[in-house]
C-alpha cells in the first residue's frame, strides 16, 4: 500500500498505485455528476482556495465545481483582485491565507515551482493547477482517463505522440510524465524552434521533429496549442508554415495505427495545429477530455483531503 | 577584544602565527602593526595590543573587485557600513563597489562622496568604481577623467551588458588613454531574454527559460575583441562557463589586454541547485553544469583566471521569498567567499592554498593596477588571521550582511578568517567580543 498523497505538485512523488486510485475515484465522481443532485457531502467542512496568479476561466471554474460537488467552501483569490495584494511576497500572502484556515490550495503561476515553494510554506494541502511551463498533472490525468475510457487500451501497449509547441508546455511534460509511469511509449514532436534537444533527457521520452516518423504505429496523438506570440519571437516563420509542417489531419493518421485518436488540451486554433474536421469527428476525444475535467479534479480533491490515510 | 575605530594609533603585536603569502609559507613569526604600517617582526616601542595567533595562518588582507553595497538607494538590501563589515568579515581589506546603485554613480560628486561617507566606516576599505555609460542606460558616456579625478578606479554598467558594440568601443578608448580598468557583465541580452537559470537538462526538466552559455560566450568575444581593437584594460566579471573561459585564454595568447574573475559560487554550485526552486540560487549569469564547474577548476589550476570576484549582492528575504521569475539576481556570499574558496579549491585539491591567495591578493591587486599585497615591513597592516584547521557552521543570523541567508547555510566548512586588520585597526573579531 503506498503512502498518501500529499501534493499534487508533478508526478515525480506519485507511484503507479496512487494514480490508479485516482483514475477509479474519477469514475465513481463522473457517476455523481450524471446524478439529478449532483452533490456529494464528502468535503463538508473543508475549505478549497483557489489561488490564481494567471488568468485561467476554464481551469479554475472546473477546480470549484469539483470542490462544491463535494460540499467543500470556496474561495477565490486572483493577482490583480483585491485579494493578493500588490507588492507582498509569495511567501507572505500564503502566510495571510493560511491564517483563514484554508485546507487545499489550487494553485496557477506562471513560474515554474510556484507550487513546490508554496506546498514548503503551507500546512495546506497543494494542487498544482499549471506552472509555468513545467507542469499540469490534473490536466494529464484527465487526458489518461478520457483515453482509457474511450478506448479500454492498456497504456503499456500504447504509444503517445505530442505534437506542437512542446518547449513552453506544461501539458506536454506532465503528460509526458504521466504516460510514462504508466508504461506508454511517449513521442514529442514539433519543429526545432519548439523542441529544445535536452528534453530528451526527460525520463522515457524520445524527440522525433518529423511528424510523418512520429505518427508511425501511434495509438493517441495530442496537439498543443500554438500561440500567436511564438511568431514574435521568432520561433516560427508563420502559422501556415507551421501548419504545412505539422497540423494534424486525416491524411497524415494514415500513417498512425487504424483505431488511433486524437486529443486537445484547448483552447483550439482549428486548421492551425488540427484540422477542423478531425477535432470534431470520430476519433477525437475532446469532448471527453472537456467532460473530464470536473470529475478528475473532483477525484484529487478528494484523495488528498480525506483519502485513506490523509489525515 | 573590541573592534577598533582607528588603530593606526596602536602597535599590534600578532604572536606566533604562520606567515603566508601567494608566494608560500614563510615559517611561524611574529608580526607588528604601528602607525597603519607593517612595523616588522620585532616591536619598535611599546605594544598596546598583544593577539595571540598560534595555530593560524597570517596573511595579507583579501582584495574584491566586484562588489554590490546597494548604497546610495538600496540600503534596505546593504548599505556601506554593512556592507564594508560583511567584507571585512570576509577577511577582505579592500572592495570595489559596483555603480547600480540609486542614483547611479555616474557624477564625480558621487564618487566623492561614497569615498568620504565610506572613510569614516569600520570595515573594509571603499574604492568604488563608476558607471561606463550615464544612468548605466548603455548610450551616453559618463565623464571617465573626472570620475578618475574624483577617485573611481573602473568603469562598469555591471548589472547590465552594454549592448552597444560603439558604446563599449568607445568607452574603452576612453580608459585606454585614462588608464582606467573597463570591466564588463558580458551577456548578450537578446540571446539571455527572459532566461533565469542555465539553459539544458536542467532547465527543461524544471520548466524554467533558460540562459544559453552562448549568450555569455558571445559577448565575452566581443569585449575581449574590442579590448584587443582599443588597448583597454578589459575585465571580464564573473566568467561561469567553459566557452566563455576558452574565448579569454584565446584573446590572452594573442596578447589582448584582457582578464578575468569567477566567482566562489560558480566554482562550487551548480544549476541542479535550482531544482529547489529556491530563488537564493538565482544569480546571473546563471550556475552552470558540472563541466563548467570543472572548466572554472581548470582554468585556476592553470592560471586563465587571474582573481576571484565574489559579485556579493545581497537583496532582502522578502525579495527572495518570491517566485523564480521575480525574484531578483544575486548571491550575498563575501563573508563565506574563503571558506567556500578553500573547501572548493584547496581541500577539494584543485591548487595549494597560496595560487588560491594569489587570486584573492595578486591577482586582484595586479587587474586594477595597485600594489601587490605584502606581508612586508613598510606594507599597509592590512592583514587577515585565517583558522584553517577548525570547521564551523554556516550560519546566516551571524552575518554582518543584511542578507541573513546563505546557499551554504548550515554547512560546516573550513578556512574562517579569524581576525582581519585594515590600517593598523582590528575591524573583524570571529570569537564574540568580551567587552
Amino acid at each position: 500500500m503506498s503512502e498518501p498523497l500529499r501534493h499534487l505538485l508533478d508526478f515525480q512523488q506519485v507511484d503507479r498505485d496512487q494514480i490508479d486510485a485516482i483514475l477509479e475515484t474519477t469514475e465513481v465522481m463522473a457517476q455523481v455528476l450524471e446524478r439529478p443532485v449532483k452533490r456529494v457531502p464528502a468535503l463538508q467542512g473543508f475549505t478549497v482556495a483557489t489561488l490564481f496568479y494567471e488568468d485561467s476561466t476554464r481551469t479554475r471554474l472546473s477546480f470549484e465545481r469539483a470542490a462544491r460537488a463535494q460540499s467543500a467552501d470556496v474561495m477565490a483569490f486572483s493577482k490583480g483582485g483585491t485579494s493578493v495584494s500588490k507588492g507582498e511576497s509569495l511567501r507572505d500572502t500564503v502566510a495571510t491565507l493560511d491564517a483563514l484556515q484554508v485546507d487545499a490550495y489550487v494553485v496557477r503561476h506562471p513560474a515554474a515551482g510556484a507550487p513546490i515553494q508554496i506546498a514548503q510554506w503551507t500546512k495546506a494541502r497543494v494542487i498544482n493547477a499549471g506552472d509555468g511551463r513545467r507542469a499540469h498533472p490534473t490536466q494529464a490525468l484527465l487526458d489518461a482517463y478520457s483515453y482509457r475510457q474511450a478506448t479500454g487500451r492498456a497504456f503499456e501497449d500504447t504509444r503517445l505522440v505530442i505534437v506542437g509547441d512542446v518547449a513552453h508546455s506544461r501539458v506536454a511534460r506532465s503528460n509526458a510524465e504521466l504516460w510514462h509511469k504508466l508504461g506508454a511509449q511517449v513521442v514529442l514532436c514539433g519543429p526545432p524552434t519548439l523542441l529544445p534537444p535536452s528534453l530528451a533527457a526527460l525520463p522515457g521520452v524520445k524527440l522525433e521533429p518529423n511528424l510523418q516518423d512520429a505518427l508511425k504505429g501511434a495509438h493517441v496523438v495530442m496537439a498543443l496549442r500554438i500561440q500567436q506570440e511564438r511568431l514574435t519571437s521568432a520561433r516560427l516563420p508563420s502559422l501556415a508554415a507551421y501548419a504545412a509542417q505539422y497540423q494534424l489531419s486525416e491524411d497524415r493518421l494514415a500513417l498512425a495505427d487504424d483505431d488511433v485518436v486524437v486529443m486537445h488540451p484547448g483552447p483550439m486554433n482549428r486548421d492551425v495545429e488540427i484540422d477542423g474536421a478531425l477535432a470534431d469527428g470520430p476519433r477525437s476525444l475532446v469532448t471527453r477530455q472537456v467532460a473530464a475535467g470536473v470529475p478528475v479534479r473532483m477525484a484529487v480533491l478528494y484523495h488528498l483531503l480525506v483519502g485513506k490515510g490523509s489525515r | 577584544m573590541s573592534l577598533q575605530q582607528d588603530g593606526s594609533k596602536l602597535r599590534t603585536l600578532i604572536r606566533g602565527a604562520t606567515l603566508i603569502t601567494s608566494a608560500g609559507e614563510q615559517g611561524v613569526q611574529d608580526l607588528v602593526l604601528a602607525g597603519g604600517l607593517i612595523e616588522g617582526h620585532e616591536p619598535q616601542g611599546p605594544v598596546d595590543v598583544e593577539v595571540d595567533g598560534t595555530g593560524m595562518l597570517l596573511t595579507p588582507a583579501f582584495i574584491d573587485p566586484h562588489v554590490h553595497l546597494r548604497e546610495p538607494g538600496f540600503e534596505v538590501k546593504e548599505d556601506l557600513a554593512s556592507g564594508l563589515a560583511a567584507a571585512a568579515a570576509g577577511g577582505f581589506g579592500t572592495v570595489v563597489s559596483m555603480a547600480n546603485t540609486n542614483p547611479v554613480i555616474d557624477e564625480p560628486g558621487l564618487v566623492r562622496w561614497l569615498i568620504d561617507k565610506a572613510a569614516s566606516l569600520p570595515g573594509a576599505r571603499l574604492r568604488p568604481a563608476a558607471a561606463l555609460t550615464m544612468g548605466l542606460k548603455g548610450s551616453q558616456l559618463t565623464d571617465a577623467a573626472a570620475l578618475k579625478e574624483a577617485g573611481a578606479v573602473m568603469l562598469t554598467d555591471d548589472g547590465i551588458p552594454v549592448s552597444d558594440g560603439e558604446v563599449m568601443r568607445r568607452a574603452c578608448e576612453w580608459a585606454a588613454e585614462l588608464g582606467l580598468v573597463v570591466q564588463t557583465h558580458s551577456e548578450d541580452p537578446t540571446l539571455r531574454r527572459d532566461g533565469v537559470m542555465n539553459e539544458g537538462e536542467v532547465s527543461e526538466r524544471l520548466g524554467l527559460p533558460g540562459n544559453p552559455r552562448a549568450a555569455e560566450a558571445s559577448m565575452v568575444y566581443r569585449d575581449c575583441a574590442v579590448a584587443h581593437l582599443t588597448g583597454a584594460r578589459v575585465h571580464i566579471a564573473h566568467v561561469t562557463c567553459r566557452e566563455a573561459l576558452d574565448v579569454v585564454a584565446f584573446f590572452k595568447a594573442k596578447g589582448a589586454p584582457v582578464t578575468c574573475e569567477v566567482t566562489p559560487q560558480h566554482l562550487a554550485l551548480t544549476d541542479e541547485a535550482l531544482a529547489s526552486f529556491d530563488p537564493i540560487f538565482k544569480v546571473a549569469p546563471p550556475l552552470r553544469t558540472m563541466d563548467d564547474v570543472l572548466a572554472l577548476r581548470e582554468g585556476v589550476a592553470i592560471g586563465v583566471v587571474d582573481c576571484i570576484g565574489t559579485d556579493h549582492a545581497p537583496h532582502t528575504r522578502d525579495e527572495k521569498h518570491q517566485d523564480m521569475l521575480s525574484a531578483p539576481f544575486g548571491i550575498a556570499n563575501i563573508e563565506v567567499a574563503f571558506p567556500v574558496l578553500y573547501e572548493s579549491l584547496v581541500l577539494a585539491g584543485i591548487v595549494e592554498l597560496p595560487a588560491l591567495l594569489a587570486l584573492l591578493q595578486d591577482g586582484p591587486a595586479s587587474v586594477m593596477g595597485w600594489p601587490i599585497p605584502s606581508l612586508e615591513v613598510g606594507a599597509p597592516a592590512d592583514v587577515v588571521l585565517l583558522d584553517v584547521t577548525s570547521a564551523r557552521t554556516v550560519d546566516p543570523m551571524t552575518f554582518r550582511s543584511k542578507a541573513k541567508f546563505s546557499p551554504w547555510d548550515g554547512e560546516s566548512l573550513h578556512g574562517w578568517p579569524a581576525k582581519t586588520w585594515v590600517g593598523g585597526s582590528l575591524v573583524h573579531d570571529l570569537v564574540p567580543s568580551a567587552g
